[in-house]
């Protein structure tokens, strides 16, 4: 589905991923692990087309398709979604608008008809159901006044209504607490297909325990030093990332 | 200027023979006023932003037309109106500023819409101005509104153009308030690149009144509007809130003076602009509370969005206090898109354009969600939306646009 070769990237003229190989199958679950600054966020943004980052070597394909070539709404339109790590807030825009708009944008591109009213709003209800929002969030403008699980929540909404093949989770599990984590990690299970893939990055074995990575990658300096299994995760749960840090130093 | 003059000396009978006395009566005052003082420069105070000289001088023909035909409940000529509506033609507006004496000096005919005491009028009243023909004109168009004891209303004014000519108006509105009525006065302009405006509304308000002003610029060549009004009964309250929209080389200019006289009156304002391209915004708000204007409450807000480098904003709130217990803010603010929302909506699939287009919209959203009236708040959703896709929206089931 994804494969991402040699794939360098700058921002403000300062590298930060320095040659990533990374290739994503259908239906798989891969976990970026990695020290805060080792590019993480960067590899979801540059993924994702965040105009801020510059790609200077190396390329990205999706089902086929040269990524880097296509524009943010694009690479949304083919089945690419991010959920923020700091999910914007956008006051005066409702969340229905937004949503409304987010989905005939791609149905257009599919060469569909815009959904009547009557639909959507039907699909904004089952899908609400899905992570426990509140019916009043929804009726609100995008992420305002929410709180920070209700952000998250929100993220897996939206995630929920525009069914992805490859959603990239970045750093969902911060500030979260046990029970935001639970709902969320089991909205996200419930949308998955045997088709659909994840990119989930973080800190912390927790959030795996819920999602089962079938690969577990770690990112160090803009480069991935270790792949492993799930059982990766959860030997730098114990033993933190300066085995692997030190490993990469000797080698 | 001379040619203004001119103009009046060779229609003063025609003038004098279509209008009526007490509009007859103030002409050689303004003649006096205009001729002495000319077009203010922008180094008076309330010009600065507003280009005079240039938006007057083209050569105009000058419309001289009465009001004709069937007028709404509550509307009349200044001819048939009450005699106590009729008296207080030009003694509110400023007869000082040259603007409002061109105004004077010009106009043939004013509508007067008076609501009598305790009437609670439950139709808006709406007049439109339609500006048609084929050389450029300008019009000077005069309106006085009185509101009774007790009198409630929601007046729409929208300013049209239905050819393209170049069109310069010069309107005056009075207003003049009893104690405890209301009113709600929209002004809504949706004209083209050659017309310019220059409105100026006048408020005096007795005790317990309250007055919800939205002037909304959607769509304009040049447009001055200045609004004065005069808190002199206590308990009155006043809202003033305004939109502008503005694109190409579009130049939109708020002037606003809140005068606290008495004690224990409030007054808001939240006026928002959102300037594409090279447009230019101008709003200047002054606050005056006087002496003796205990328990003011006073707020103050002017927020901009600028969507180019090239689209400039200046913007000057003012508060002026000689009162010691008082409650008042004021502030302003000048940004650009919000870049994080707009990737975070691209993320989701929104082209950039549909993006920037909501995130324009939802700028505004604060000022028409503050308006009372919810039929037209639902129409300004969609006229906003319409504006900001480039669509220039027919009024529907008029005649004239056909």
């Amino acid at each position: 589905m994804l494969k991402i070769e040699n794939l360098h990237a700058s921002i403000n003229g300062k590298e930060i991923l320095k040659g990533i190989d990374l290739t994503v199958r259908n239906g798989e679950v891969h976990a970026v692990m990695g020290l805060n600054g080792a590019g993480k966020s960067t590899l979801s943004n540059v993924i994702v087309g965040h105009p801020a980052y510059e790609v200077t070597e190396g390329s990205i394909t999706f089902n086929g398709k040269d990524l880097l070539q296509l524009k943010p709404e694009e690479r949304a339109h083919e089945g690419i979604f991010l959920s923020f790590q700091q999910p914007v807030e956008i006051p005066g825009v409702s969340m229905v608008n937004f949503m409304r708009a987010a989905l005939n944008a791609k149905r257009k591109y599919q060469g569909l008809e815009p959904m009547p009213a009557g639909d959507f709003l039907k699909l904004m209800r089952e899908k609400r159901g899905i992570v426990e929002l509140d019916s009043k969030l929804t009726s609100r403008s995008v992420n305002e006044g929410f709180s920070g699980g209700e952000k998250k929540r929100n993220e897996i909404f939206q995630m929920a209504m525009l069914e992805p093949l490859l959603t990239i989770l970045d750093e969902t599990d911060s500030g979260l607490d046990v029970d935001a984590l639970r709902v969320v990690a089991e909205g996200f299970n419930k949308l998955r297909t045997p088709e659909s893939s994840a990119i989930v990055i973080t800190h912390y074995q927790r959030l795996l325990d819920y999602l089962k990575p079938d690969v577990v990658h770690v990112l160090i300096d803009g480069r991935i030093v270790k792949t492993g299994g799930p059982e990766l995760a959860a030997e730098i749960e114990s033993k933190g990332f300066d085995w692997i840090i030190k490993g990469e130093i000797k080698n | 200027m001379k040619q203004y003059i001119d103009f009046y000396s060779e229609v003063r009978d025609t003038l004098a023979a279509r209008s009526c006395d007490e509009m007859n009566a103030c002409r050689e005052a303004a003649l006096q006023t205009f001729a002495a003082q000319g077009f203010p420069s922008p180094k008076v105070e309330r010009y600065r932003y507003a280009k005079v000289e240039a938006d007057f001088s083209p050569n105009y023909g000058i419309a001289l037309t009465p009001i004709s035909g069937q007028l709404p409940p509550y509307c009349f000529r200044i001819a048939d109106a009450d005699p106590r509506a009729r008296i207080l033609y030009n003694n509110v507006a400023d007869a000082s500023d040259s603007i409002v004496a061109l105004n004077t000096l010009l106009s043939v005919d004013t509508l007067v819409v008076h609501v009598p005491q305790g009437v609670k009028v439950e139709h808006p009243i709406q007049i439109s101005n339609i500006l048609k023909g084929e050389h450029d004109t300008m019009v000077c168009r005069r309106i006085l509104i009185v509101m009774d004891e007790l009198a409630e209303a929601d007046v729409i004014i929208t300013d049209r153009a239905a050819s393209q000519s170049r069109f310069l108006t010069n309107q005056v509105i009075e207003v003049v308030m009893g104690d405890g009525s209301h009113l709600s006065l929209y002004e809504i302009e949706e004209t083209h690149l050659l017309c310019t405006r220059y409105g100026s509304v006048f408020v005096r308000q007795g005790r317990n009144s309250s007055l919800h002003h939205t002037s909304l610029t959607l769509f304009n060549g040049h447009t001055r509007n200045r609004l004065d009004v005069q808190l002199q009964g206590e308990g009155s309250e006043v809202t003033a809130n305004g939109c502008v929209i503005a694109d190409k080389m579009q130049r939109v200019d708020n002037n606003t003076l809140i005068d606290h006289q008495v004690p224990n009156c409030q007054s808001s304002e939240l006026y928002k602009y959102v300037l594409d391209d090279s447009a230019i915004g101008a709003f200047a708000g002054k606050v005056l509370v006087r002496e003796g204007a205990q328990k003011t409450v006073s707020k103050e807000t002017n927020a901009n969005l600028c969507a180019t480098r090239s689209a400039r904003m200046y913007t000057q709130p003012m508060l002026e206090i000689y009162a010691d217990d008082v409650r008042c803010s004021h502030g302003s603010t000048v940004g650009q898109i919000d870049e994080a929302a707009l990737f975070y909506m691209r993320q989701r699939g929104i082209d950039e354009r549909e993006a920037r287009l909501l995130l324009k919209a939802a700028f505004i959203t604060e000022v028409i969600e503050t308006i009372p009236l919810e039929s037209l708040r639902d129409r300004l959703h969609v006229l906003v939306d319409k504006r900001l896709r480039g669509e220039l929206s027919k009024c529907e089931g008029c005649k004239l646009c056909k």
